[in-house]
């Protein structure tokens, strides 16, 4: 990688929360549905004269992901009216959140280093525009179905420094929200929507320029890449946009700061708009909703219905079960699942099976149940009352074992397993068997 | 004949609810080409209902205690809106919008028995003070067709007033229920803004819009709030405090009542003739038993400004929607007064003049909250002239937008604060009718009802009908 | 502040904002009425309002909310929904092309 040029790369996120009704009224919210303009209603169609009411459960599922974030959350919290004129917006402006957001201050760990949160917001989600040609015109056709749900943005600051720490921390965030289970993040379908905001510093006249100042200045633009719905487009996407903004840099000029889009077919990003004039959204806090309080007491009712951190259950899960997190975070997502899981290991123990190897065939032969594991591995069915028998030949035939054994030479209980296993003819499973034996010893 | 009356006579069958409305809408086309009161007339729909209801008293005659307002003939203002009965706001963008769903407020006026006449004129999107920001034809005067009825509820004052209807509703964001119930000699409340439910009513100033509506008289206007006032889950901003039984109190002694005057309200600029007459209807409230003192609301010189900053901000906002997709038409077609406030709210809001204006004016606001709670620690209501003028005539301020906008110098505090306001007839000037507003705290309308009510038995003004002159 | 004048550029950008086309006669016509509003609402910066808070709702109320609960009685079929609208195409709104976003 050049070492001339540091990529400075920020994020922002919009994710839909898979709440039953919309933000601010009680159409359905059914990314799913079949036919457009299905749920719609005067509040989320903006006819004349509806007003919104908020939905406490997207206010709180917001909360409970900048606290899985390590946010601080705001004890006053408001929303504002955010103004732009598109077809997809009915009002002409969004609900939005602009200086009180509900969470601030945030951070997510990467292996690169930790990504810091500047915000996680709520607002609510425009309609969807089709793009056609009806004889002979280009149109655009708009489905206010989605108008109105719930879409909270996540917002970093420009700490990524690469295409590959960007693609982690996006998996990551998507973990996390997968894990709260306040959304399907269903990429495809705009569940979870990329934009990355990309600009290079020049390194070496910042070293040359600023041998005071530990801190770096940022650079004087920024292209932002919308509308990507991929984890490979992300990546692909940043690295074509490196290089495209390196080769300007190099010829002595600067990028243009712009919104561009990327197109995955021909792998380039392109110019959608120009913004030679940042919009001027006219926020103001929104008459029509009430400021929020988030008091202690709910505050703490939100934080009761967090499920454990991921460091602490993969930790757990490691001392417990020797269970390395890369390979065990593959087989579930969301809290309730690795609750299931757990107990999945806990049968496992209670049978003497040994989970490590479980997961193994879970991540890699694809099974589900212990029943479909035990088949796997050809694990008998024999009786504690059968093995003890032989157990007990085995040790009588085998004293100088057993004095061994019990004089401090531990590993001698594998051959002692090894004996009777050979004894009962049948395949049966090593720990059991070697916790049988020692309750004789 | 009041709502009271009417209820008597239907009950002993002196005439039916079809009679009552078919009188109405005679009335109306004896009337209205040369009024203009109404933009959208309901006759198909109103004749069934009244039908329907006729046998409905028929079966029970305690159907009154379910249905309070039962056959009473009302008018909507256009923006109120109505399921499948056009509602344009008194502008052309929206002039053939046909609404799906029904206001909270005229659900419960039909749910009351109210009959539907017809929607009424008005400044569009209610902005204006006379009725001449209008879209359609002008709405005159009754009593002298050549002056304003006010505005913006120019439509609802004047329907009422030449007995079109018995209420007509309004909204109130600067002075528009209460100037035409002034100028008309009309009972016009502002309640407190969060008592009455605004999902339905195309906004315009979303903290300052405030449901309301006028009749003749005191017992009918309390009559009806007590049917329209309550908490609605549509609606975020109304509170959710008891509704009284507002018409149970009438006729109460007032005697002990504290009224104020504010000083700053008596000034240059405030007709002689309007002064006197509100003089001479303190010495009346005195005679009832109530005693008058001086307050001070030192801000009062403010509140315009904040007004004309914080409410075109908010109306630039509102009328966003309208981009011709979903219903109405292009946006070149607003009104001359709708873009004047789209382009001056865009401006206080907009990058680098935010906190000079919007922000400056949203903290003179509380400073008038607070100069209105100050006073209410010394007295329990307080009285202004309605407007510091007679009903001026048309054209006199069409052209200067700013001098139209001080007419409401004497209202539009009152929306700032959030509190009631009830226009009362103070008496008849060169036979104009001069209106007087009472104003009380945050929720008090049973207050300011009590003392409209001993003054209007007093005076009986609204035994007075119009006389439709220069007609 | 001092007397304030709006210039075209200025009145052309708010009506930019404000999503208006103007003729040439409203922006004269617009210059002028609105110069002397904004005059007239420029002497709020008289007022003291050192350590005021602004005010945006009157009622006082906070937090409120609604249930997560499916609501389809205000629910509209597609045909009530598009029913106002000059432009459609099988149960869809219809605009000219716009840029993608």
């Amino acid at each position: 990688m050049d070492k001339k040029y540091q990529p400075i790369i920020g994020m922002e996120t919009h994710v839909e929360l898979k709440t039953k009704s919309g933000m601010f009224c009680g159409c359905k919210n059914d990314p799913d549905a079949k036919k457009p303009n299905i749920h719609t209603c005067p509040v989320c169609l903006g006819l004349p004269g509806a007003l919104p009411v908020a939905n406490k459960k997207a206010i709180e599922w917001t909360i409970k992901l900048g606290l899985a974030l390590g946010c601080k959350i705001n004890k006053l919290s408001k929303f504002d009216r955010k103004h732009y004129f598109y077809p997809d917006l009915p009002k002409g402006y969004q609900i939005s959140q602009y200086d009180m957001p509900f969470c601030y201050q945030g951070k997510v760990e990467t292996s690169f280093g930790p990504v810091r949160i500047t915000r996680v917001h709520l607002e609510e989600d425009t309609g969807k525009l089709i793009h056609q040609n009806i004889n002979g015109h280009n149109v655009s056709l708009i489905d206010f179905n989605r108008s109105g749900v719930p879409l909270v943005e996540v917002v970093t600051e420009p700490d990524i420094f690469s295409s590959v720490q960007a693609k982690e921390y996006a998996k990551k965030l998507r973990q996390i929200i997968r894990y709260l289970d306040i959304s399907d993040c269903d990429m495809e379908k705009g569940g979870m929507r990329l934009e990355a905001n990309i600009s290079l510093l020049n390194v070496k006249s910042q070293m040359t320029n600023n041998k005071s100042n530990s801190k770096f200045k940022l650079p004087n633009y920024k292209v932002e890449l919308k509308n990507i719905n991929s984890f490979r487009f992300l990546e692909r996407g940043i690295e074509y946009e490196i290089e495209r903004q390196r080769e300007i840099l190099e010829s002595g000029k600067t990028p243009i700061q712009e919104t561009r889009g990327y197109n995955a077919e021909k792998n380039i990003t392109f110019t959608q708009r120009t913004k030679e004039e940042a919009a001027d959204y006219r926020y103001f806090p929104d008459p029509d909703l009430p400021p929020i309080n988030i008091s202690e007491k709910w505050l703490n009712e939100i934080k009761s219905t967090l499920p454990e951190p991921f460091d602490g259950l993969f930790k757990r899960w490691q001392e417990k079960y020797n269970l390395k997190p890369e390979l065990v975070e593959l087989l579930f997502e969301t809290a309730e699942e690795s609750k299931k899981l757990e107990e999945l290991f806990k049968k496992c123990i209670k049978e003497k099976l040994s989970v490590e190897k479980f997961v193994n065939a879970m991540v890699h032969k694809k099974i589900k149940t212990i029943e479909e594991f035990k088949k796997m591995t050809n694990i008998d069915e024999v009786s504690d009352d059968d093995l003890k028998v032989i157990i007990e030949k085995i040790l009588k035939v085998n004293p100088k074992a057993v004095a061994d054994y019990k004089a401090g030479k531990i590993n001698t209980i594998n051959f002692l397993v090894g004996m009777v296993m050979r004894e009962a003819k049948k395949k049966i499973e090593f720990q059991r068997l070697q916790d049988l034996i020692k309750s004789f010893l | 004949m009041t709502i009271k009356d009417i209820e008597e006579s239907l009950k002993k069958g002196v005439f039916s609810c079809q009679e009552l409305v078919k009188e109405s809408f005679s009335t109306i086309k004896k009337h209205d080409k040369k009024i203009n009161a109404f933009l959208t007339l309901n006759e198909e729909q109103a004749l069934k209902q009244a039908n329907h209801y006729d046998n409905l008293i028929k079966k029970d005659k305690n159907i009154f205690d379910e249905k309070p307002l039962l056959g009473i003939p009302v008018a909507l203002k256009d923006l109120f809106t109505t399921k499948d009965i056009r509602t344009t706001a008194g502008s052309k963008i929206i002039g053939d919008y046909n609404p799906p769903f029904d206001a909270t407020v005229v659900k419960k006026l039909i749910d009351a028995g109210a009959i539907i006449i017809g929607k009424t004129n008005e400044d569009a999107w209610g902005h204006g003070s006379s009725g001449e920001n209008t879209d359609y034809e002008v709405t005159r005067n009754p009593y002298d067709l050549n002056r304003v009825p006010g505005g913006s509820s120019s439509g609802s004052g004047a329907a009422v007033a030449y007995g079109g209807v018995l209420v007509g509703t309004g909204t109130d964001t600067g002075s528009s229920v209460r100037l035409p119930a002034g100028f008309c000699n009309l009972v016009g409340l502002k309640p407190t803004y969060g008592r009455v439910s605004r999902y339905g009513i195309i906004a315009m100033a979303s903290s300052f819009d405030s449901i309301g509506h006028m009749t003749r008289t005191v017992y009918d206007n309390a009559k009806v709030l007590e049917v329209t006032a309550g908490v609605d889950p549509f609606d975020s901003t109304t509170v959710p405090i008891k509704v009284d039984q507002y018409t149970k109190k009438l006729g109460q002694s007032i005697k002990g009542m504290k009224i104020g005057l504010p000083k700053e309200y008596f000034v240059k600029g405030l007709d002689d003739k309007v002064s006197n007459s509100i003089k001479n209807s303190l010495k009346i409230l005195e005679k009832l038993g109530a005693t008058v003192k001086e307050v001070s609301l030192p801000h009062t010189d403010y509140a315009m400004a904040a007004y004309y900053i914080l409410v075109p901000s908010e109306v630039s906002s509102n009328l966003s929607r309208y981009d011709g997709i979903r219903y109405g038409g292009s946006r070149e077609m607003f009104g001359a007064e709708a873009k004047r406030r789209i382009m001056l709210g865009s401006y206080t809001l907009s990058s680098g003049y935010y906190d000079a204006y919007y922000l400056k004016a949203a903290k003179v606001r509380t400073l008038i909250k607070r100069d209105f709670e100050n006073a209410f620690k010394e007295v329990d209501v307080l009285i202004v002239p309605t407007s510091p003028t007679l009903p001026f005539k048309i054209g006199e301020k069409v052209d200067d937008p700013l001098q139209m906008y001080l007419s409401d110098i004497f209202l539009c505090p009152v929306n700032l604060a959030g509190i009631p306001g009830l226009n009362v007839q103070s008496g008849f000037v060169d036979g104009f009718p001069v209106g007087m507003q009472i104003i009380g705290p945050q929720f008090s309308e049973e207050l300011l009802y009590k003392v409209a009510y001993l003054f209007e038995q007093e005076t009986q003004y609204y035994k007075i009908r119009p006389k439709f002159k220069n007609g | 502040m001092s007397k304030k004048t709006l210039s075209t550029e200025e009145i052309l950008h708010i009506a930019k904002l404000g999503n208006l086309t103007l003729t040439e006669k409203e922006v004269e016509l617009f210059k002028k009425q609105l110069s002397s509003v904004i005059e007239y609402i420029d002497k709020l910066q008289e007022v003291d309002t050192k350590n005021v808070e602004p005010l945006s709702q009157t009622t006082g109320l906070t937090d409120i909310f609604r249930k997560d609960e499916p609501d389809e009685k205000r629910t509209l079929i597609p045909e009530e929904a598009l029913k106002n609208t000059k432009s459609k195409e099988n149960n869809l709104f219809k605009v000219k092309a716009v840029l993608t976003e």
